[in-house]
């Protein structure tokens, strides 16, 4: 049996007839061909694959393709707009944020949707919000160094109004 | 060469812009036309016959192409190979699938191909296999006694191989030894968990009859040597591609089963077929790392002066010997002596097959395993004579004034100053205030006890003088240079460390320089990313190559200045004659004359700007530091944090910082993983309890500290660059320095600190306090 879905990812629309149990990682990867997301483990535990449904950042190996069906996806691949990196990129690269890069997109998605709900967070913030995603090659120092480098970044080209902490504080 | 703007410079990677954009290639994002896609059947025991294997369903299972059983494959492909075996060892090797019997969980038993990944896997449910389960072998020790049950039956025994030595005069060390310490230490087994799980892709193309594969390998060549001797193919048949690999860590040096097993269905069906590991598969297929049980005697003079040392490991090899399985105990050896002067030694070593996953390589590979015991030895050492663990380190190191220096186990340092290293890293920690705010809180009566512990270390890394490696450096007409490496980074960054290189040597810009890696039909024969080796032998090649390169762009574009070539420099892309400023030719004419010479050039002038060189370092490298870690225990749950980490690390010259202090952290986290949160637990008959990311405690963001560094430089003189390697480097400083900051954190509550073992979970910390408490009421 087969059904038909119909989804949004990184603005482009898609209309596939998919097995039920397909996940949505798969359908992502073997389906769209959109193989930045990635796949590490099978219990849910390393966040490789973690992308944006919704507006919520959720770890695609642990959701159906068909329970996006409707949805508004967002992957690593739509994260640059018009060949300018996002500062969460940016951060990633500047700071040495990755070594062999296959955590790498789902730690962007994850530190995306945390700087989407906490502008300007703590180191014991991002180390908290990045519980969901391993990595075994940074030991995490410069993970959470850019994660700190695009907060100053978005602050300072994304002005919002609300009072908002200093940013700029690092520990080195 | 020398230290300048861009030897030595935070320069960012070039490896990032496709890897942060969801660009990169890894293998199991490779598709090809009419692809397989291959499962793997895997042993649920640890030891049993195979009575019986029904394909019948699995194969009328839709899309179902073809199955394989050990029985056939034997038919067709040989075991992987070993890499130098041990003389006189009994040695096992593996057969891609299980034949007669499996040896361990994990063991692949029935291969099969389908046309989707999920009927592929909904096949492996249809195929029914009968076993006689028989008693396994868990514990080494216990393994090699008489009465165990024999995994391979034609061995006639468990023990693969024991090597016993002793150098100088150990038993009258210990007669005259003012104190002796014992301790029995456990370096438990640890999955090395990259978080890329294995996968291959192998195509077959019947008409050239060329096997091309994709594996996430850390040494391509050495891959495809191993398949053309497995499968009987021609070596220039075959051609291995490591695209973007996502780690390693040592577990990704070993040719697996599914290479094989891939280019058989491949080779037998005439189509691509595709296998990619799932985790739970990953700790059961690929090696182990660590897993030694290690005995330690010391013997002392009354000032902490180490007299002597006897030392007799178990290592666990698991069920069969992979490429460097047997190996690693063996490293472990050639290190025992550390950084410090110990003149008797003895050393017994026990290779024992087990059933359970084969270990190997994993980050340090050896190395870590002799630094824990000799660090947990000096902090006995320390504690016996009630002296600053710093104190006994300083009386037993080898002075910086004594290289090159023959360590008493025959193993020659090239350079090092570890002492320095230690003053630094005192320096860094501010020691004496950390030790006065143990002391307070001690007096305040916290609960959570501040412990410190020390880690200074030697390695012996950039392998190795029997493995040379080689860099073409290829200047194209336009002026681009394209750096072949018969290394194969993966992580590590020599995209642009290599770039670095040649830019400083060539005067080209960095975006104009592409390294090529990981392909055997573009890259010369190389033994890849391993043992802490790339830059300072494969980088050390890229480094003549382009020296190579530019002075035979030097010689030519003295003949188009009519000049000598002494009369020609070369600055900011031209080459020009001093005094004569119009007199110049830039390095893209250059380039462009090299492949269409002008007339006017000597008829013996050949034609193209490349070179290839192979690079054979004349001895290993001996990177080395002095770490500190500070922990807190909390001595009502046995939780424990490591609140502070600092780090001296001299890895010689550092050609990119960044990638250094980034391979340290790494390195570092890797270490503390082991002491505090992963190990692997089999029960008793052998079934593996830690098999997910559910029950191994891989540390996340929240679990590790950040750490702080400070780099020492003593270059090597073994290589021109000056550069020792730093991969393993951080792994093997951090793993006795927080075991020994939990035991010096215990101590007050009357621990013994021979009795702390990793990991350091917190039951077992608060055992271990708890156990102190009963004895002292």
């Amino acid at each position: 049996m087969l059904c038909n879905i119909q989804v949004t990812v990184n603005g482009r629309s898609y209309a596939s007839a998919v097995e039920p149990r397909l996940l949505l990682v798969h359908y992502l990867r073997d389906v769209l061909g959109l193989t930045g997301t990635h796949i590490g483990c099978d219990t849910s535990q390393c966040g490789a694959c973690t992308v944006l449904l919704n507006g919520k950042a959720v770890k695609s190996c642990t959701v159906f393709a068909v329970q996006a069906d409707g949805g508004i996806i967002l992957t690593v691949e739509g994260l640059a707009k018009d060949g300018k990196l996002h500062p969460v990129q940016e951060g990633f690269w500047e700071e040495h944020g990755l070594q062999c890069g296959f955590c790498t997109p789902g730690m962007i998605m994850a530190s995306y949707a945390l700087l989407q709900r906490n502008p300007n967070p703590t180191e014991a913030e991002i180390r908290h919000a990045l519980e969901g995603n391993l990595c075994r090659c940074t030991g995490y120092q410069n993970i959470v160094r850019a994660v700190q480098w695009a907060s100053r970044q978005m602050a300072e080209t994304q002005p919002t109004p609300a009072p908002r902490r200093r940013a700029g504080r690092r520990s080195r | 060469m020398v230290i300048s703007k861009l030897v030595g410079a935070r320069i960012k990677r070039k490896e990032d812009p496709r890897l942060i954009t969801g660009g990169g290639t890894y293998t199991d994002d490779v598709r090809l036309p009419g692809m397989l896609y291959m499962a793997v059947l895997r042993s649920p025991h640890a030891h049993a016959r195979i009575k019986r294997i029904d394909l019948g369903k699995a194969l009328s299972h839709p899309g179902v192409v073809a199955a394989l059983t050990g029985e056939e494959v034997k038919q067709v492909c040989d075991p992987i190979p070993a890499l130098g075996p041990i003389e006189g060892m009994k040695l096992a090797l593996r057969p891609p699938l299980a034949v007669g019997k499996v040896t361990h969980v994990g063991e692949g038993v029935v291969a099969l191909v389908a046309e989707s990944r999920y009927q592929a896997r909904d096949a492996l449910d249809l195929v029914e296999v009968e076993y006689e389960p028989l008693p396994a072998n868990v514990d080494p020790e216990r393994a090699m006694r008489r009465g165990a049950p024999v995994i391979h039956e034609h061995l006639k025994t468990n023990l693969a191989y024991s090597i016993k030595q002793s150098v100088g005069d150990v038993e009258g060390a210990f007669q005259r030894a003012a104190g002796t310490v014992k301790a029995r230490l456990v370096e438990q087994r640890l999955i090395p968990l990259a978080m890329e799980c294995r996968a291959v892709v192998a195509h077959y193309e019947p008409g050239p009859g060329t096997l091309t594969i994709w594996n996430t390998t850390q040494n391509p060549h050495v891959l495809r040597g191993f398949l053309a001797s497995m499968l009987h193919l021609p070596e220039n048949r075959i051609r291995v591609i490591a695209p973007d690999v996502g780690g390693g860590f040592g577990s990704k040096i070993d040719t697996y089963p599914e290479e094989a097993l891939a280019a058989l269905f491949s080779i037998r069906l005439g189509r691509p077929v595709k296998w990619a590991e799932e985790r739970m598969e990953n700790f059961q297929a690929t090696i182990h790392g660590r897993g030694q049980l290690q005995e330690i005697e010391v013997a002392y003079d009354q000032d902490g002066g180490i007299t002597a040392l006897r030392v007799r490991i178990w290592a666990d090899l698991g069920a069969y010997c992979q490429t460097f399985t047997h190996a690693i105990p063996t490293l472990t050896l050639t290190m025992l002596n550390g950084p410090y002067k110990i003149p008797n030694l003895a050393w017994e070593l026990y290779g024992v097959y087990t059933n359970k996953t084969p270990t190997d390589a994993y980050r340090g590979a050896g190395r870590p395993e002799a630094t824990y015991l000799l660090e947990r030895a000096l902090d006995l050492v320390a504690h016996r004579l009630g002296r600053d663990p710093t104190e006994v380190r300083r009386r037993n190191f080898i002075p910086k004034d004594a290289f090159p220096y023959k360590t008493a186990v025959g193993t020659v340092y090239d350079s090092g100053d570890y002492e320095g290293a230690l003053d630094k890293v005192l320096r860094l920690a501010n020691y004496t205030a950390l030790r006065r705010e143990q002391q307070e809180r001690l007096q305040r009566g916290d609960r959570k006890l501040l412990g410190i512990g020390l880690s200074t270390f030697v390695e012996i890394c950039g392998f190795a003088p029997n493995m040379p490696d080689n860099a073409t450096v290829r200047v194209e007409p336009t002026g681009s240079v394209t750096v072949f490496t018969g290394t194969s980074p993966h992580g590590q960054g020599e995209e642009t460390a290599f770039a670095q290189i040649v830019a400083e040597e060539l005067g080209v810009p960095m975006e104009d320089i592409t390294v090529v890696h990981g392909d055997t039909l573009t890259t010369p024969q190389g033994y890849g990313t391993l043992g802490s080796r790339t830059l300072p032998v494969g980088g050390t090649a890229v480094y003549q190559a382009a020296k190579t390169v530019k002075e035979k762009a030097v010689q030519l574009a003295a003949h188009l200045l009519k000049v000598t070539p002494d009369k020609v420099s070369y600055e900011g892309g031209r080459f020009f004659v001093e005094d004569i400023p119009d007199r110049k030719v830039s390095w893209k004419e250059v380039a462009e004359k090299a492949y269409s010479p002008p007339p006017e050039l000597p008829a013996d002038f050949e034609p193209g700007l490349l070179a290839t060189v192979y690079f054979k370092p004349s001895n290993f490298t001996f990177p080395f530091g002095a770490h500190i870690a500070v922990v807190e225990v909390d001595r009502e749950t046995g939780d424990v944090q490591v609140v502070n980490y600092f780090a001296v690390d001299d890895c010689g010259h550092r050609i990119n910082p960044l990638l250094v202090e980034g391979q340290l952290h790494g390195g570092i986290a890797q270490g503390i993983a082991q002491d505090l949160y992963e190990e692997v637990v089999y029960d008793q008959n052998g079934q593996l309890l830690t098999n997910s990311l559910m029950n191994y405690a891989v540390p996340n963001p929240a679990m590790l500290p950040s750490y702080t560094l400070e780099a020492s430089v003593t270059p090597t003189p073994v290589n021109p660059l000056g550069a020792k390697g730093v991969g393993e480097l951080g792994t093997i400083g951090a793993t006795p320095a927080v075991v020994n900051a939990v035991a010096d954190a215990l101590k007050p509550l009357g621990v013994d600190p021979a009795q702390v073992q990793m990991a350091c979970t917190p039951e077992r910390v608060w055992r271990l306090i708890q156990q102190a408490q009963r004895r002292r009421r």
